[in-house]
């Protein structure tokens, strides 16, 4: 991976025309149920970039995740991927919900619940054996294709819910707190599978946190949103080398001095 | 203890000797019930009336269902047709019998279309609340993964729902019972509840009782098999069969 996120290396790209954009928020605002949830959004999202978005509850870090899914849409100003307005779900757009355990089927096995998402691609019924073997592998479950995931633990149900959304090809991946309800060992772990696969897969990635050190270390820029209503009030440049690493990352200086301005600026908001 | 009581009838029948046009002992009613079972009028009676009772759980049932799962997953249409739905279901079913005599005349169709008729709305209500039931986060997957219409249904809804819908098939299933039979005493020249009314009618208390003992028993039988089913397919929980 490159390790300056803000020189990505494009042949068309001159110093003067950034990268285009995945994903562009252009001043969206969004009310639901009377209430202003975000007002005048404006970020973009380029290319294989780990984005990370940290902020109190309330601030709208889910709802910008669900407006780049399709499943909501904005009131004023648009959200556009590759250029065109997002409308309904897309296929290579995969969501990772947190609670794992209502987002799985606990009529299907491991196997059939990563064979859904294939189905739902109409992938060909002798294709979609082997891909589903190798989706298991890839996250760790080979062994347990034929489990139902009430058999399996918190880590592994989350691992299968990325399976299936890896089933999918994803150019975006969006994950919704995804590691929230995970023990720290666990945790840490799924957090440097997620930056394998996302390198490996040259997946752009939205991901919503309340772990300021898990967004500084999985990001290549964290945003940070301010409440009431939700709105961008800084995005922090992440100049870390990849690949991350559990423990030299984290010692590095350059973490300890955005792990401090995070912190800073979160208390700031919260007063 | 039901045993003792029937010992006791049939000892209180023997010692005062009882010669009565609506009563008959124990052992007189197990005789008819023998012969009954011999002649064949068993068979031919409990034929009638599950064939009715059948055809109009599957009809009623089925378009039930089918009603529920798009009332359930839209609730603009729900909305909709609350009203209409709150002033038909609790018509009686039996109070229609005269319209579907008029339409039909006597014999199968009007009596399947009762049954119909009454194994439609417990249907309706159960499922489409089973419907709406289901995990929202589950439908939220389809919608991300890209499922049509059809198969959100088939692969979600309905797995998703289904010890529910099933349950409500149940109930169903019992309704139907109850009234294809209250049709045939009522009407329909058929089936058990028919034999019923004659055997009372020509005062033969005996053959009256072993038919209501059939019946009770066919009734028992079909709650046991779908007892059973329900705990083969659900009796592991979560864990349910591949859909």
């Amino acid at each position: 991976m490159n390790s300056k996120p803000l020189t990505i290396v494009e042949p068309v790209a001159t110093p003067h025309t950034p990268p285009e954009a995945l994903i562009r928020f252009d001043q969206v605002s969004l009310r639901l149920g009377g209430r202003v949830i975000l007002e005048g959004v404006d970020f973009d999202m380029r290319p294989a970039e780990f984005v990370c978005v940290v902020g109190p509850s309330g601030c709208g870090k889910t709802t910008l995740l669900r407006l780049i899914a399709g499943l909501l849409r904005a009131d004023a100003g648009t959200v556009t991927y590759r250029g065109k307005p997002v409308t309904e779900p897309a296929r290579d757009i995969a969501l990772i919900f947190q609670d794992y355990s209502k987002a799985l089927l606990p009529w299907r096995t491991a196997a059939g619940n990563v064979s859904l998402a294939l189905e739902a691609m109409r992938t060909p019924k002798a294709e979609r054996a082997r891909r589903v073997a190798e989706l298991l592998t890839k996250v760790g479950l080979a062994q347990h294709a034929d489990k139902y995931p009430t058999q399996l633990s918190g880590g592994m149900q989350q691992r299968l819910q990325i399976a299936r959304c890896l089933a999918q090809n994803p150019a975006v991946l969006l994950m919704d707190e995804p590691f929230g309800a995970l023990d720290a060992m666990t945790r840490q772990t799924l957090q440097d599978e997620v930056l394998r696969l996302a390198g490996a897969g040259g997946a752009c990635v939205f991901f919503v946190t309340h772990d300021l050190e898990e967004a500084i270390y999985l990001g290549d820029r964290v945003i940070a949103l301010r409440p009431n209503p939700g709105r961008v009030a800084q995005i922090f440049d992440v100049r870390l080398p990849r690949p991350r690493n559990q423990l030299t990352t984290r010692e590095d200086p350059e973490f300890l001095r955005l792990r401090r301005s995070l912190f800073d600026f979160v208390q700031e908001i919260e007063h | 203890m039901p045993l003792a009581l029937v010992l006791s009838a049939q000892a209180g029948a023997v010692i005062y000797g009882i010669h009565s046009d609506s009563l008959a002992s124990p052992w007189q009613i197990l005789r008819a019930a023998g012969t009954l079972l011999t002649d064949g009028t068993l068979w031919a009676m409990m034929r009638q009336t599950l064939l009715a009772a059948l055809a109009g759980l599957l009809l009623g049932g089925g378009a039930g269902l089918a009603c529920a799962i798009v009332l359930g997953l839209s609730p603009s249409l729900s909305r909709l047709f609350r009203y209409p739905i709150e002033v038909l279901r609790p018509i009686p079913s039996i109070a229609i019998l005269p319209i579907f005599l008029m339409i039909y005349g006597f014999g199968y169709r009007m009596e399947i279309a009762i049954v119909a008729f009454a194994c439609f709305w417990p249907n309706l209500i159960i499922g489409q609340a089973a419907v709406a039931g289901v995990e929202p986060r589950l439908l939220e997957v389809s919608r991300v993964l890209g499922l049509g219409f059809g198969a959100r249904v088939v692969k979600i809804v309905i797995p998703a729902a289904l010890p529910r819908l099933f349950l409500a098939f149940r109930l169903a299933a019992a309704v139907a019972l109850i009234v294809a039979v209250t049709v045939e005493i009522a009407m329909n020249p058929q089936g058990m509840g028919y034999e019923l009314m004659s055997a009372q009618s020509s005062l033969r208390p005996d053959a009256m009782f072993a038919i209501l003992l059939y019946i009770g028993l066919l009734g028992w039988a079909l709650n046991a098999m779908l007892l059973f089913a329900q705990q083969r397919l659900f009796g592991v929980a979560a864990a349910a069969p591949p859909a």
